[in-house]
């Protein structure tokens, strides 16, 4: 089975291949071979895993040799899977949470003219996010990551005929731009200094490179996770990428492409081993990140961007665990996993109920929707609980062991990861808290023309089994460090540190700040009146709600200054560039004019021209030279 | 006599010639000019054959009279077409070839 990774990528990319191609006349049905495409590469999936669980945990790593790629001089480059616990566990997470996103979509699509498009995106995503995780060196996991981005860009402008989700599909590729130039930094660094790009030979010369160089691959790698995962400085996408229809937030902007950041840190483990600082810098982007994307969380109105701005937030948790080495890495990627099941969940009860709701995403005109849609709202709980952290679901298992982590290490620095994380957890059961008891529970303050009622089965199906993996797959996974164990090939095997705080005293201080943070969410949202307008609010407020300022902070610091930049440049080429060889063809021009006078036509002239030439010539000889 | 006379008498028509030439509009005048200084060139090439004992300076006089010969023929043609076009032997009329 394991030599058949291959068919992961090429399936789903034949269906998305076929499904553009075939135009109209498989708009009845072709939804369904999108569906079989992914469906398929879970299949393909699930016998690689079950044949790797069945092997010794020592021999898990696989190489699958594809072709040659890039055969010349100082490059030689094949192009390859490495089939490894790490790059399974997407796997399975893409094409599992893939397929049941494709099973919804196919409800929730129902009256797009443009579903078959959809899902053929959707597909091309699938294999691209394989080829991402599956792809045994740099340059062709830079390939899938070119390839998510466009099918990323693709389905948030998949509404393009509104000019403003064209903007945001415009915005989340630019930015995921400035990302990529990180990675093709990085990759440019790598081919100088180790002359490899592959994941053997950079890693095997990782060991013998200086902490220099290994500290500017590992920045760069950095600017590229960034920009891929959303984090600070590069976050201002995610929120505007919510104009892609729910199942793309809940697929490529909740649970997979948003994570390809973290997995590039984590895969590049040997680099950042040698690299102390930017492994540093790495859980300092993700404890601020984390902090940032809860403020922006708490003030939200519009569910999707309130869950976007989530996102943002356990991603940073993801990146801080990355930054914390091998003690996190495993943290990272199990927090990955469950979040990817009970993000995609939620995004998917948020489709639900804004498919009851005339697609509203105002928060503050939903309201005793529990009623109504009772699924969406179990499910919703359950991804709810899992979020928040609260025992025994999913959440609890990887987030509480991401703040444990934080707390380990010497001087300062794990009271400010630590820190962060904790008042993190606190800020996120606020938000959630406040974002689910605005939805479903209060007074119900609908407009006239909603009669929410329950999606279609297609619809809840899918809702509920995410909900069961929200809410057993982290106790599942954290039995016996189940977990842990399996990716210990790759992470390599983590030595147990006490964190500088007893781990009861954080755990307890943990919960307490989770129950506090339902408890005045509760009070302000639950239990007390929701004006269907926002209020008035403090400046703090208002920067969260605008996002921290983030779009005015980039085009104060980046576009105005870049934009006058070009300006001068564009200046300085036409004054000084074409200038100087204007003004140096003018002046030949004015040569050749008054040298054109002295051919006047008049014969005389001529002669005396002549003459005087003549009386020259026979000075020149009479003197015998000039 | 001091042949040497005979170079600055050249001198002098080749001056003449030229000053005919410069000066006059009339294209025959002008004409004539050019002969003088043709002539005057003769002179000198005569009498530096003279001087120097060598008949090479004679040769080249008749080739200078043959030349000259053609040049009027050629010349003259000139400036009667010129004539028929334009009712003029002016040498400041014509001058429309000019940058």
């Amino acid at each position: 089975m394991l030599d058949l990774t291959w068919l992961l990528i090429a399936v789903p990319l034949a269906s998305a291949a076929f499904l553009l191609l075939a135009g109209r006349r498989a708009d009845a049905w072709g939804h369904w071979v999108g569906v079989a495409a992914s469906g398929t590469a879970f299949l393909v999936g699930l016998g690689a895993l079950i044949q790797m669980l069945g092997e010794d945990a020592h021999h898990r790593e696989h190489a699958v040799h594809l072709f040659s790629w890039i055969p010349g001089g100082a490059l030689d480059l094949d192009a390859g899977l490495l089939v490894d616990p790490l790059s399974m566990t997407f796997v399975m997470l893409v094409t599992f949470v893939g397929t049941l996103i494709h099973v919804y979509s196919v409800a929730y699509m129902e009256h797009d003219p443009d579903r078959r498009r959809f899902f053929a995106y959707l597909n091309l995503f699938v294999a691209a996010m394989l080829l991402l995780v599956l792809a045994d060196s740099y340059l062709l996991l830079f390939v899938g990551w070119e390839g998510v981005g466009l099918a990323s860009y693709l389905l948030i402008g998949f509404w393009n005929h509104k000019p403003e989700y064209a903007t945001a599909a415009n915005k989340a590729f630019i930015v995921n731009r400035v990302g990529d130039m990180g990675l093709i930094i990085a990759m440019g660094l790598m081919f100088t200094y180790f002359g490899a790009l592959d994941f053997e030979g950079v890693f095997a010369a990782a060991d013998g490179a200086s902490t220099a160089q290994l500290t500017a691959i590992g920045l760069m790698l950095l600017v590229a996770a960034c920009g891929k995962s959303a984090q600070f400085p590069l976050q201002s996408w995610l929120g505007d990428a919510m104009a892609g229809p729910t199942p793309v937030s809940a697929l490529i902007h909740a649970a997979t492409m948003v994570t390809a950041g973290v997995y590039l840190i984590v895969r590049s483990a040997p680099i950042y081993a040698g690299a102390p600082a930017a492994q540093t810098t790495v859980a300092a982007i993700g404890a601020f990140t984390l902090i940032l994307g809860a403020v922006i969380g708490m003030a939200k109105d519009d569910i999707k961007k309130a869950l976007a701005a989530s996102t943002m937030s356990q991603i940073g948790y993801m990146m801080l665990a990355a930054g914390l080495g091998p003690v996190g890495y495993a943290f990272a990627i199990f927090h990955l996993v469950t979040h990817g099941f009970f993000k995609a969940g939620m995004f998917l009860g948020a489709g639900s109920v804004m498919h009851g709701m005339n697609d509203q995403v105002d928060m503050r005109r939903f309201g005793a929707l529990r009623t109504a849609m009772v699924t969406t709202w179990v499910t919703f709980g359950l991804g709810w609980l899992a979020i928040l952290g609260v025992p025994p679901f999913s959440g609890f298992w990887s987030k509480d062991k991401i703040i444990e982590a934080a707390f380990v290490g010497e001087g300062a620095q794990p009271w400010i990861l630590g820190g962060a994380a904790l008042i993190g957890a606190g800020l996120t059961a606020f938000y959630m808290s406040r974002l689910f008891f605005m939805t479903f529970h209060g007074k119900a303050r609908w407009t006239d023309d909603q009669h929410p009622h329950e999606s279609p089965a297609l619809m809840t199906v899918p809702m509920i089994i995410l909900a069961v993996g929200s809410a057993f797959l982290g106790l599942f996974l954290a039995l016996g460090d189940r977990f842990a164990t399996w990716l210990e090939p790759v992470t390599g095997h983590a030595e147990h540190h006490e964190p500088v705080l007893p781990i009861p005293v954080i755990m307890i201080a943990t919960l307490l700040l989770v129950a506090l943070g339902v408890w005045v969410a509760w009070r302000k949202y639950g239990a007390a009146d929701v004006p269907e307008t926002a209020p008035a609010a403090s400046l703090a407020t208002i920067a969260a709600r605008n996002d921290m300022f983030q779009d005015s902070v980039n085009r104060g610091v980046f576009e105005r200054p870049g934009t006058h930049l070009t300006r001068t440049l564009v200046y300085a080429d036409a004054a000084l560039v074409d200038g100087a060889v204007d003004k140096t063809a003018g002046g030949w021009a004015r040569t050749g004019e008054s040298v054109r006078k002295t051919q006047n036509g008049q014969v005389r002239s001529y002669a005396l021209t002549m003459l005087v030439g003549l009386v020259i010539v026979i000075l020149v000889v009479v003197q015998g030279g000039l | 006599m001091d042949p040497i006379n005979f170079v600055i008498l050249a001198s002098i028509l080749f001056a003449i010639g030229a000053a005919a030439v410069l000066l006059r509009r009339n294209a025959i005048i002008a004409f004539m000019g050019v002969e003088l200084m043709l002539n005057a060139a003769n002179l000198a090439l005569v009498a530096f054959s003279r001087m120097h004992g060598e008949i090479d300076g004679q040769i080249m006089a008749f080739f200078v009279l043959v030349v000259a010969a053609a040049e009027v023929v050629v010349g003259l043609a000139i400036i009667i077409a010129v004539f028929r076009a334009r009712q003029t032997i002016s040498l400041d009329e014509p001058a429309e070839l000019k940058g």
